[in-house]
């Protein structure tokens, strides 16, 4: 099939909402909108999933916290149990206080560091990595919708885009 | 939309657009210094130059040439510490705290607090791996294997927590920072005209682009990020107070000290804040964002925080009497009466009753009052963290070991150095990094601009 992308920016986020939500409901496929902020809202609009990072960061803290906990226990009960200022190292369940600041520590550093390292390869942000927004007004104060449509559909959209407040229309 | 009350002051002065707001965070990165900066730096640097040949002496010497003792172990090297990392829990606290709780006024002020907690947090880096004697060998403070047995790190230390919290501390402020920094790197780098420029842009950036579903990712990470950070404040200085609190030292050992030392790491933070940003604002001309009104939000927090010290020191005061402990009552005697009396005479000024005059709403609003208050307060805390170490060291339960502390000219020469480093880097950040998070603001102009807020229909009161 032969589909095309439309580009339309528009100047505020408001219309750019009123016609997102116009197309969706036409049955107009949107595939990305590139804004300077977060718009709220926008994602119910445009179908965007929940993001699932908050998931992977919860099994990155729980990684943290086992394996700093086994790491204490095999250094200090396990392979060399000391006796250090009359605090005997005799077994995990009584030294475990002591252990508790450390444990808490790993969790959130390995949650923190997973869950960024995550956020920047699915996002693919990386040092030097390519400009993502097809427009570079859109970091200042533009809003670009890309609207995904076949040839006889073309010339519809573009008036709704219009009447809709769109600032610019390219075809792509 | 997002609504907001009528009565609430504007957040941002002024009519300003979308693209005012990228103008006027962009000005002082593409517009050139001013003499100004350029004096300040140079004698920032000079500052820095003069702390690392210090630090070269201590390093080449041994630790013999500061002033500390077999009696007073810790001295002015303990004291940077504390005061260095309680300065850093501002930032912190105000980008991942205000975050949860939806303060606005955060805004304008996260970039330049985070900056300022790493580079705090670097200097008190400094002193921890400098007093271990032998720098060199600091990598043993981390849990490697070695060939002594293994014979581990003591997990049971507190000092060994330190380790991990100061740590974790700086590499999730760092992180927060960082990914907070993307967007607004990408704006200035989709505006920058010279070539050099627009690539070392380019590559700060890592590509952002702002489409929708990296913009839900963006504020997802940052919500998490902001709910990891918030236990790390509290956590970080609890666990520094530990290095005292879990000694068996009169006037140390005392379960007041985690919750005291996090306010007066809040406290200490915010007089750094307002020290840094009531320059800032002037000099970059950022008063529409920075406005009187969150100055008069951080003078609150200070109030609040300030409180909360002045109990804590009454409580100690009161515990130690009501203890019926004679070493405990001495301690405290002794700190008020002994040898460094002025000591504790100048923090008590300073922290107890200088934030009790921000209760005057004239006060609190006025720029260069505040601006004394805050380095009263700077000066404040930093005389706490000594009447807690040295008055206490130099009069411990051996008589034998009781010893006076003079620091050296290295002591001071470091510290100085520190201070340089700070403003070091401050400087350099304000020169070259977006110092206001301007996608941020962007979400709340409509909602809390002074022109969009005159343009909308005042509600009527009857019903």
């Amino acid at each position: 099939m032969n589909t095309s992308a439309i580009h339309a920016i528009y100047d505020d986020e408001e219309p750019l909402l009123a016609a997102a939500k116009d197309l969706q409901s036409k049955g107009i496929k949107i595939l990305d909108i590139f804004s300077p902020f977060p718009i709220h809202g926008i994602d119910e609009i445009i179908g965007i999933p929940r993001t699932r990072l908050a998931i992977t960061a919860f099994i990155y803290g729980a990684v943290g916290f086992c394996l700093s906990a086994l790491m204490m226990w095999y250094m200090m009960i396990y392979n060399w149990p000391t006796d250090i200022g009359g605090k005997p190292s005799f077994a995990f369940y009584m030294n475990v206080p002591s252990f508790i600041p450390i444990i808490f520590e790993s969790t959130v550093l390995c949650a923190a560091i997973g869950l960024v390292i995550t956020f920047f390869i699915r996002c693919w942000l990386l040092p030097g990595a390519a400009p993502k927004n097809p427009d570079p007004r859109t970091t200042d104060d533009k809003f670009l919708m890309i609207i995904e449509t076949n040839e006889e559909n073309k010339n519809n959209i573009e008036t709704l885009l219009i009447k809709g407040g769109a600032a610019e229309i390219s075809f792509k | 939309m997002q609504q907001e009350s009528e009565i609430r002051e504007p957040l941002i002065i002024g009519s300003k657009s979308y693209h005012q707001i990228s103008e006027d965070i962009a000005k002082p990165i593409e517009g050139k210094a001013s003499k100004h900066w350029y004096m300040v730096l140079t004698v920032s640097v000079m500052c820095f130059i003069w702390g690392l040949v210090c630090l070269t002496y201590t390093v080449i010497t041994g630790v013999g040439v500061w002033g500390s003792n077999n009696g007073v172990a810790w001295g002015w090297d303990i004291t940077n510490f504390v005061w260095w990392i309680g300065i850093g829990h501002a930032g912190t606290l105000i980008s991942a705290v205000l975050l949860l709780f939806r303060q606005k006024w955060r805004m304008a002020i996260n970039r330049s607090a985070e900056a300022m907690t790493i580079f705090a947090v670097l200097c008190a880096a400094i002193f921890v791996l400098l007093h271990t004697g032998r720098p060199w060998l600091d990598y043993w403070l981390f849990p490697l294997p070695n060939q002594f047995g293994s014979l581990w790190v003591n997990f049971n230390s507190p000092l060994m927590w330190d380790v991990f919290a100061v740590t974790t501390y700086l590499i999730v402020s760092l992180l927060f920072w960082y990914t907070g920094l993307i967007p607004d790197f990408a704006m200035i780098r989709d505006r920058a005209l010279k070539p050099l420029s627009k690539k070392i842009y380019s590559i700060l950036s890592f590509g952002w682009g702002g489409s929708a579903r990296h913009w839900s990712r963006f504020e997802e990470v940052s919500l998490i990020l902001a709910g990891l950070a918030t236990p790390l404040v509290f956590s970080v200085h609890s666990i520094v107070s530990m290095d005292f609190a879990t000694s068996v030292l009169p006037g140390w050992h005392t379960t007041i000290f985690p919750p005291y030392f996090v306010a007066g790491a809040i406290f200490s933070g915010f007089a750094m804040v307002l020290t840094l940003l009531i320059i800032m604002r002037k000099v970059y001309g950022l008063e529409s964002y920075i406005t009187i009104k969150h100055i008069e939000y951080m003078n609150i927090v200070i109030i609040a925080t300030g409180t909360i010290v002045g109990i804590a020191y009454m409580t100690e005061l009161f515990i130690s009497w009501y203890s019926g402990v004679e070493y405990e009552q001495y301690a405290f005697l002794n700190r008020a009466e002994g040898h460094y009396w002025w000591a504790y005479a100048i923090m008590m000024t300073c922290n107890v009753i200088s934030p009790q005059l921000f209760w005057f709403k004239k006060l609190r609003t006025s720029l260069t009052f505040t601006f004394i208050i805050a380095i009263v307060i700077n000066i404040g805390m930093w005389f706490e963290r000594f009447v807690i170490i040295v008055p206490t060291l130099c009069r411990s339960f051996l008589p034998s070991s009781w010893n006076l502390y003079q620091p050296t000219f290295v002591d001071i020469g470091i510290f100085i150095g520190t201070l340089g480093m700070f403003f070091t880097f401050f400087l350099l950040f304000t020169r070259y990094f977006p110092v206001i998070a301007q996608s941020e603001l962007k979400t709340i102009l409509k909602s809390s601009g002074q022109e969009y807020k005159k343009k909308k229909e005042p509600r009527s009161l009857t019903p």
